[in-house]
């Protein structure tokens, strides 16, 4: 039995799971099921890992699917890294819901779409041919449907509507990629495509378009993001730690087949350019749609925005390396966007989880409601620390490395022959540094208004501590975040056979640096970075620091309350808010990018109301293009509408009029 | 097949495309009702003319069948509806007679300019024949959407429905049980077209289908 059988049996297996829950009654059953998934899932871990140390690929086709096709599938280096980031955040989710799970009230509905989802995201990355991939892809689709449908809140029909619509484009958008990839001849088997490879430059033009729509809508490139902020936040937060952290990778890992792969021979090096632009706004325009949040978990929805746009600022260099030959750079740029990939599924579930804690908990989203849960849930607050540490890519966690081995890509940039490549890319290189510092800002305010400072609520001063499996989830979590980011060299070659795979070039073997566990991008050793070093010094100094305080300055301590500057009873409607905390940036940038207007009502003295400032923002991504075109949809509508009360005679007459265009086309045709 | 026989089948189908042309022309009821009769004749005899080009013996089956119903039976009973309706001497036309002359003349040449390349492999004769079972269709579609008279929109209909079975009996190996089964299928839309027709007459007095349109139920 090989490793493919494994793990399409494995994915088969979850789909069983999924069956009797519907059977069971759902308060005992749930642990049943969570444990079985978790079981599965790590049982798939350990094949993808192994996989994808072993290197080679294996396929296997079923006789069954698309007539002539059969259904084709492959477990190869990179398929092997995808399946690890899948199952990897599958088990751990499983392991947060044990226990969080208890808290569910309509478990109905989200057990038996729980292992489906996971089974349909283990297949879109098994598949190997267009059609398998399509019926995963929306087998994916639904079951995380019908898991953010299964929440009753206020937003939850539009946020199901918006995300069911962009969900369609998106399959529709790829399945003309394929369409197009597979050319006349009509193969659909990934190996066809790769045997007939397009090779006309407007093919490659509408299939890198297809895919930026198909696949970016479902990753949530701006401005096709508009569903991920309904969506990820209404779902159970078990789900939406699945859907933020691994579902828009598996998007991810579709664009990555399609364009490194599938259409590989096709790459100019002009394929970068949008990808860049559009990379480079999604990043920061997600991080800035964060700042003005202050729902937790949409605000983290928004840092999957920036952190996707993040991974295709890798992609798209890697692609310009590609095209220009530059196996090396290419290798780099690649590492950095898969590293982020493995990365943000790290530490965006283990933020997702501890939102998910919080919520439960206070019952709160919103975190002007919060304050102060570091003393009520201490543990909670460390993890959530630990994964805002590691998004804002401080060093020595798993984002900084990722960060800066796409810094490192673009500081290359430079020996490529293209000019308009050589102006774009440092641009992009400076949104990128944009978009990080804005996010450590975001981050700031969201542990520094949720955990610390006062109370606001009632329900945040009455909060207690998660359950274990809740938390046992979010320690392994932070923990992986802390060991990738030690050992970044041996981490970053695990990674090289998919690497090899699609660019040809890999890194330099670990060693190569000049101190052991030292990671160097590139062979003649320009830079390097060693997380390890970094952390014993963080330690060091920061023991030392402790120690000084404590033996000189603790016995002098005087105990008040927190943000207070000396004034005692204050209200705890004093402190900072999200939006306060915000308001410099907002102020900044938000007039242009949000029209964000402040209306300030100052009574005059002696009036007894109370002062107000309220803001008001408007979304682009709506403003610009999707109201616009619901406009136009409803104007079109509307006049096609005339068609439905047409006579008889003109409605024999509509058909015949098309018989008749449709013969001239075909006249003219030949 | 030698060249006389291709040049009486090529006659036999251009008779029946000109008593496609000789019904859009036709204004009155009645003389619509003689100039399908005539082409359901030359239809029957066209379709003979190719079971014994062919050597295909069903194909007798299916002129019998036009000549029966289509030349016979169906004139027949539609002349029993005109004069028990009273309307011999509608005249009706919505678009000018030039003008539909002229649309016809486009399908034919269009129909021609469409199936010629597309069956460059075929043989001249089937080849011909398919453009004039094509040009036929068109006409009959045209008639359709060109009267108000829902006696005359059977007529396109079933003019329509020969230009098919020419087509059908000019491809080889098109088994007889489709021809059967077209040949009857058109024999019950003829009836529910006839008992439709007594049925408007007697609720609405009238019988132009464009009348009709105000009391359909989705108008506002």
């Amino acid at each position: 039995m090989t490793a493919l059988h494994t793990m399409l049996a494995g994915a088969l297996l979850l789909l069983l799971i999924a069956l009797p829950s519907l059977a069971w009654r759902p308060a005992a059953s749930f642990r049943k099921v969570y444990g079985a998934t978790m079981a599965v899932s790590l049982v798939l871990l350990a094949v993808a890992s192994a996989s994808l140390a072993g290197g080679i690929a294996q396929t296997l086709v079923l006789p069954m699917g698309l007539v002539g096709t059969g259904v084709h599938l492959r477990l190869d280096a990179l398929s092997s890294f995808f399946l690890i980031v899948v199952n990897l955040g599958g088990a751990i989710t499983s392991l947060y819901a044990l226990g969080y799970g208890a808290h569910e009230t309509r478990q109905r509905r989200v057990l038996p779409f729980f292992p489906s989802f996971l089974a349909a995201m283990n297949l879109v990355v098994l598949a190997d041919d267009a059609y398998s991939f399509l019926v995963a892809w929306e087998m994916m689709s639904l079951t995380s449907w019908a898991l953010v449908i299964s929440s009753r809140e206020k937003e939850t029909p539009r946020a199901g509507l918006v995300y069911f619509v962009m969900a369609s484009f998106s399959a529709i958008m790829l399945l003309f990629a394929f369409g197009i990839l597979a050319g006349s001849a009509g193969g659909y088997a990934f190996d066809t495509i790769r045997a007939h490879p397009i090779s006309a430059w407007w093919m490659g033009a509408i299939v890198l378009t297809l895919v930026l729509l198909g696949a970016g809508s479902k990753a949530g490139l701006f401005p096709l993001h508009v569903w991920l902020p309904l969506a990820h936040p209404t779902a159970p937060s078990h789900v939406s730690a699945l859907m933020s952290g691994v579902m828009t990778k598996v998007a991810i890992y579709g664009a990555i087949r399609i364009l490194f792969d599938l259409a590989a021979p096709a790459i100019a090096w002009w394929w970068a350019a949008p990808v860049l632009a559009v990379a480079g706004i999604t990043a920061l325009m997600g991080v800035l749609y964060a700042l003005m949040q202050h729902d937790l978990k949409r605000l983290l929805a928004y840092h999957t925005v920036e952190n996707i746009g993040i991974i295709f600022i890798g992609l798209g260099l890697a692609l310009a390396f590609r095209a220009s030959g530059m196996t090396a750079a290419a290798a780099v740029a690649l590492t950095a966007a898969l590293l982020h990939v493995l990365n943000h599924s790290l530490f965006k579930s283990l933020l997702f989880l501890g939102a998910g804690a919080v919520l439960h908990a206070t019952g709160e989203r919103d975190i002007d409601h919060l304050g102060g849960l570091i003393h009520k849930m201490p543990l909670t607050a460390f993890f959530f620390l630990a994964g805002s540490a590691a998004i804002s890519a401080l060093p020595p966690l798993n984002g900084f490395v990722s960060e800066w081995l796409t810094f490192q890509s673009i500081l290359v940039s430079p020996q490529l022959d293209q000019a308009s490549l050589k102006f774009l890319i440092p641009v992009i290189g400076i949104t990128l540094a944009l978009a990080a510092a804005l996010a450590a800002t975001c981050f700031v305010k969201a542990f520094g208004v949720t955990f610390l400072g006062h109370a606001r609520s009632d329900a945040a001063r009455e909060a207690r501590e998660t359950d274990r499996f809740s938390l046992t989830a979010m320690a392994l979590l932070a923990l992986a975040c802390l060991v990738i980011g030690l050992v970044p060299d041996i981490t970053t070659h695990l990674l090289q056979p998919a690497i090899h795979l699609l660019t040809g070039g890999t890194l330099p073997a670990p060693g190569h640096g000049p101190a052991p566990l030292s990671l160097t991008p590139f062979a003649n050793g320009r830079s390097s970075y060693n997380g390890m070093i970094i952390f014993i010094f963080l330690l060091l100094s920061g023991g030392l620091t402790a120690w000084a305080v404590h033996r000189f300055g603790s016995h002098a301590v005087a105990r008040g309350d927190a943000w207070d500057c000396g004034t005692p009873g204050l209200n705890p409607r004093a402190q900072y808010t999200a939006a306060s905390f915000s308001q410099p940036i907002r102020r900044v940038f938000g007039t242009h990018f949000f029209s964000a207007r402040e209306e300030v009502d100052m009574p005059p003295p002696g009036d007894t109301r109370p002062a107000s400032i309220r803001v008001r923002l408007s979304d682009p991504a709506w403003q610009i293009i999707f109201t616009p075109l619901l406009r136009l949809l409803h104007l079109v509508v509307e006049r096609i509408n005339l068609l439905q009360r047409l006579t008889i005679r003109r409605f024999l007459a509509l058909v015949f009029i098309w018989v008749v265009i449709l013969l001239m086309v075909v006249a003219a045709w030949h | 097949m030698g060249s006389t026989g291709f040049d009486i089948s090529h006659f036999l189908a251009t008779i029946v495309l000109i008593c496609s042309f000789a019904l859009l022309y036709q204004a009155r009821l009645l003389g619509l009702i003689h100039v399908f009769a005539v082409q359901a004749l030359a239809l029957a005899l066209a379709v003979a003319w190719q079971a014994h080009v062919q050597a295909a013996p069903h194909l007798y089956v299916t002129a019998f069948i036009a000549l029966v119903m289509k030349a016979g039976l169906i004139p027949y009973m539609l002349r029993r509806i005109v004069h028990k309706l009273q309307i011999a001497r509608t005249i009706e036309q919505v678009v000018s007679t030039n003008i539909t002359m002229l649309a016809g003349v486009f399908l034919t040449i269009l129909a021609i300019m469409v199936v010629f390349p597309a069956a460059s492999m075929e043989t001249g004769l089937e080849r011909e024949d398919l453009a004039l079972a094509l040009a036929i269709i068109l006409l009959g579609m045209l008639m359709m959407i060109t009267r108000r008279n829902a006696i005359s929109q059977i007529i396109g209909f079933m003019a329509l429905e020969n230009g098919l079975i020419l087509a059908a009996s000019g491809a080889r190996g098109m088994p007889l049980v489709v021809e059967v089964s077209v040949a009857f299928s058109v024999l019950i839309a003829f009836f529910v077209f006839g008992i439709f027709i007594f049925r408007i007459r007697e609720r609405f007095d009238t019988i132009d289908v464009d009348e009709l349109s105000a009391h359909r139920g989705d108008m506002e």
